[in-house]
């Protein structure tokens, strides 16, 4: 499916989305409480079926935190990009682990790195920061450490 | 078993594997529940070696930020460079000289062969044979000699730069990858002769480790470990990026899902790999090595995504620039992290043995992981 | 052809011992002489074990390093031949670490019941003509039950090391070393059944016209592999590894020892895979009975040259490089694998076979 295509569909599913098309692919901004619903139709309407969920990111813009869920079908090879801007001060999105199962681990990612809370998570701890960490989040941009980080 | 598989109750025997256990080839730190010798539960514990590179990049240039990838999967390092200049590529448009490009293929394929052979080793000595590991490294440090020569480095080469490659080929080059090709096939049979016939392995390698198509879309496994079951995700296939369009090649397929076919797709992959060697080992076009491109280079306002396939899997570099010298947000799509979380699915009600056989077909290298 | 026997006889070394026994009973009252003589070969078999250890794992990794395409030790003393001094040094000023909650008397224990039964089991074996400890019309049996003994040293040594990973390779041990006992046990027994003596002496002497495994027809050489496979199983080497399986269990049973603790342990294993071999190479491959073909009386007379001892220790060295080649080239068992291969075909097969051998000894059928 184009892009032109993805959209009119997207539009037809989540009346609220808005589009940017400047990049590679088809990027959609939905509101964090339309996700979960989003997200089950990404994954199950017949034209669409994003099955594989290639890639979690979440982005710090110092005023907002901004979600990137990287989709691809592996029926019919499209791909889009579903960016969902969150409150920095309490990020809170749904779980998508459940639909798929690779989010779980890219959620927890998130979780410690950004301090983005995915509600109904099955699962959410610290994955790779050790026990025992609190508070503050090192890949936002105010995170500083004097004593690991070097400064170019 | 009367209780359910994946619940920790009172008795159950919950051990570490590692960060330092001899099965985990790093610092991994597996939490095992075992009921006996039956695994129940496969919780991995991560960031033994977490460098935070994506942090790191965040202060480097375009230029600098693709040495620090090459200590990502230290076992592909090339196609790490490789899918970091492709990004910065994509997002100044700039066209790679065809010299160049031939130059990144075979380097390519003669990193996924070098770290076939490693993984080849490594995982003969997670089932307890430990003769394969020497015959690997022979084969190894034959093409460490090659990119020792032309790179100037054996493990982390950082010869792939936006625009090209850093230098040209050695004079040596294609005279010694043709030997090293001729060398090779005398060889490649002792695998098979050593281990892949052997019976004790095929019944420690067949049916264990099941993971269907779905599960693998679903964990989003890439690499020859979906290629076991029957997934088509080669990257090389189905977004041509320098000239694998014109190279013809197999994707290689199996169906069953279990240890064994991971195990075949990464020695049939070898072969083809060869293939692709052999078309163009003799065909590299005269020319520049190198684009010219400016000496700071400032990538466009926007968001660029490229992707390659490792040895391991869909490696893809997700830039967000601002506009300046050093990317704003830079993400790491690393395949080992996808596929290490299919694990405790995989694992779930095997015996231990086969939990580290798995593990060994998983192809894990911690670095990639943990970033 | 008196003088031929005699040539052999001089190289033999029961001269020897008869000379130090008469010497020593000339010398000294009865009582003191043997007392004399328990000390003379309590030294030798320690002497001996050590010499074993050092030659065993210097043979391991040659051996595995011919395998490996690679050199081996080849450093200290020539061609490498001093590396396990070298390392025994090390071990030796290393120190012995006892964890905290460990159970202390049965952790220092275990290393030296591994080590006793290993020397326990020297005493009936034939090392050449007229030159072993001591005589017993026992033999097979004693071996066979002291052998047994050596399963109670790594239950002991992981369940006092207070580790999971030792617990798992003493447990996976008690299951392995018990299963194939049984088919250890039968393979011998079918030995036992074509001599109808359970003296070790006994069967050498009757491969005088040749060895059962040339004797005793397929049933013999079906409890030949058997016994190779039981053995190698019984003392915990890979392809049946699995109490130590490295890549599971980090060091299985033995994961908390250091220094000589260790060493006692390692050095256990490789003494163990001597006695094994030679029980085998005495029960199948007519000890230290040189190659002898029916009644060709010059082609015996020729073999009989050779010293017995040379030809004891060739066939028990034959057989460990046996045992060595499985382990570097076969990868190890799955535990289920394990116990699977001896319940349902191992033991099936033997019990099978030694109906075939008790009716081929009723009838006569072997040479």
């Amino acid at each position: 499916m184009t892009n032109e295509e993805l959209k009119t569909t997207i539009t037809e599913l989540i009346a609220t989305a808005a589009f940017d098309e400047t990049g590679e692919w088809l990027n959609v901004v939905v509101d964090p409480k339309e996700w979960l619903t989003l997200a089950l139709q990404l994954q199950n309407h017949h034209s669409l079926y994003f099955d594989y969920l290639f890639c979690v990111t979440c982005i710090d813009w110092k005023t907002h935190l901004t979600m990137a869920y990287h989709l691809s079908s592996t029926s019919y090879r499209h791909n889009i990009v579903i960016k969902i801007n969150l409150d920095r001060e309490a990020p809170e999105v749904e779980t998508v682990s459940h639909l798929w199962q690779t989010a779980n681990f890219n959620e927890r990612e998130a979780y410690e790195m950004f301090g983005v809370h995915f509600i109904n998570h099955p699962d959410l701890r610290l994955l790779i920061l050790p026990d025992g960490w609190e508070g503050r989040n090192p890949m936002r941009k105010d995170f500083e450490d004097p004593v690991n980080m070097i400064r170019l | 078993m009367v209780e359910e598989i994946g619940t920790t109750t009172e008795g159950d025997l919950i051990i570490n594997v590692g960060p330092q256990h001899p099965a985990t080839h790093g610092v991994l730190h597996l939490v095992i529940t075992l009921n006996g010798e039956t695994v129940k539960k496969v919780e991995p514990h991560l960031g033994y070696i977490h460098r935070s590179i994506e942090k790191m990049c965040e202060s480097l240039t375009y230029r600098q930020f693709i040495y620090v990838t090459s200590r990502m999967d230290y076992l592909s390092s090339h196609i790490n460079n490789h899918g970091c200049a492709l990004c910065v590529e994509k997002g100044l448009q700039i066209e790679v000289p065809a010299r160049a490009q031939v130059i990144r293929v075979i380097m390519d394929e003669l990193t996924r062969i070098a770290s076939h052979e490693l993984w080849w080793g490594a995982m003969a000595m997670d089932i307890g044979a430990f003769t394969p590991f020497f015959h690997a490294f022979r084969e190894r440090e034959s093409i460490n000699d090659i990119m020792e020569e032309t790179c100037g480095a054996r493990l982390t080469m950082n010869y792939m730069v936006p625009g090209g490659v850093m230098i040209d080929i050695h004079p040596n080059f294609q005279k010694k990858v043709k030997d090293f090709i001729a060398f090779y096939r005398t060889k490649m049979n002792e695998s098979d002769e050593l281990l892949t016939g052997n019976i004790i392995f095929q019944n420690r390698m067949k049916g264990v480790g099941l993971l269907s198509k779905e599960d693998a879309i679903s964990f989003g496994c890439t690499g020859p470990t979906a290629r076991g079951s029957g997934l088509n995700c080669d990257i090389r296939k189905l977004y041509p990026y320098e000239i694998y369009n014109s190279v013809t090649f197999e994707e290689v397929l199996e169906t069953s899902g279990d240890s064994l076919a991971r195990y075949m797709v990464r020695l049939r992959e070898i072969k083809q790999s060869i293939n692709i060697i052999e078309q163009l080992i003799d065909n590299i076009p005269e020319g520049d090595f190198q684009a010219k491109t400016k000496a700071v280079l400032k990538l466009p306002k926007g968001e660029f995504y490229s992707r390659v396939e490792t040895a391991r899997g869909e490696f893809g570099v997700y830039i967000v620039s601002e506009g300046g010298t050093t990317p704003y947000r830079i993400k790491f799509r690393s395949p080992g992290f996808a596929n290490l979380s299919a694990l405790d699915h995989m694992a779930r009600g095997s015996k231990l043995g086969d939990l580290v056989a798995m593990m060994g077909t998983l192809d894990l290298v911690i670095p990639d992981i943990d970033r | 052809m008196f003088e031929v026997y005699d040539l052999s006889f001089m190289w033999s070394l029961s001269n020897i011992t008869q000379t130090i026994n008469s010497w020593l009973n000339q010398t000294f009252s009865p009582t003191w002489a043997l007392i004399f003589e328990m000390v003379i070969v309590g030294i030798c078999v320690i002497s001996l074990f050590a010499i074993l250890g050092l030659v065993l794992v210097l043979m391991e990794r040659k051996v595995s390093a011919w395998m490996q395409i690679r050199l081996g030790p080849n450093r200290v003393g020539p061609k490498g031949m001093l590396q396990s001094f070298a390392d025994t040094l090390k071990l030796l000023v290393k120190e012995g670490l006892t964890p905290n909650g460990a159970d202390k008397f049965l952790f220092n224990l275990a290393p030296f019941i591994a080590m006793i039964v290993a020397m326990l089991l020297m005493a009936p074996i034939a090392f050449a003509r007229d030159f072993k400890m001591w005589d017993m019309n026992i033999g097979v049996l004693y071996v066979t039950a002291v052998s047994s003994i050596s399963v109670i040293s790594i239950l002991m040594a992981g369940w006092a090391s207070n580790n999971k990973y030792s617990l798992m390779g003493a447990m996976r041990s008690g299951a392995q070393i018990v299963s194939y006992e049984l088919s250890a046990g039968l393979a011998i027994l079918s030995i036992v059944v074509l001599t109808g003596s359970l003296n070790l002496n006994d069967i050498i002497q009757s491969q005088a016209n040749g060895w059962w495994i040339f004797k005793g027809h397929i049933p013999v050489l079906i409890s030949f592999v058997i016994f190779i496979i039981a053995v190698t199983a019984e003392t915990n080497r890979a392809p049946f590894d699995l109490a130590e399986a490295e890549s599971e269990l980090t060091a299985g049973f033995h994961t908390e020892y250091s220094g000589m603790k260790f060493a006692l342990f390692f050095l256990a294993e490789y003494v163990n895979v001597f006695i094994v071999c030679a029980i085998g190479a005495t029960l199948f491959l007519g000890g230290w009975m040189p190659f002898h073909i029916g009644n060709w009386q010059g082609f015996n007379h020729i073999m009989d040259y050779i010293p017995s001892s040379i030809w004891f220790f060739g066939k028990t060295f034959f057989l460990i490089f046996l045992i060595m080649w499985f382990r570097w080239t076969f990868p190890r068992l799955r535990i289920d694998q394990l116990l699977n291969l001896e319940w349902k075909y191992l033991l099936p097969i033997s019990m099978f076979n030694i109906i075939l051998v008790t009716a081929m000894a009723i009838l006569g059928w072997h040479f």
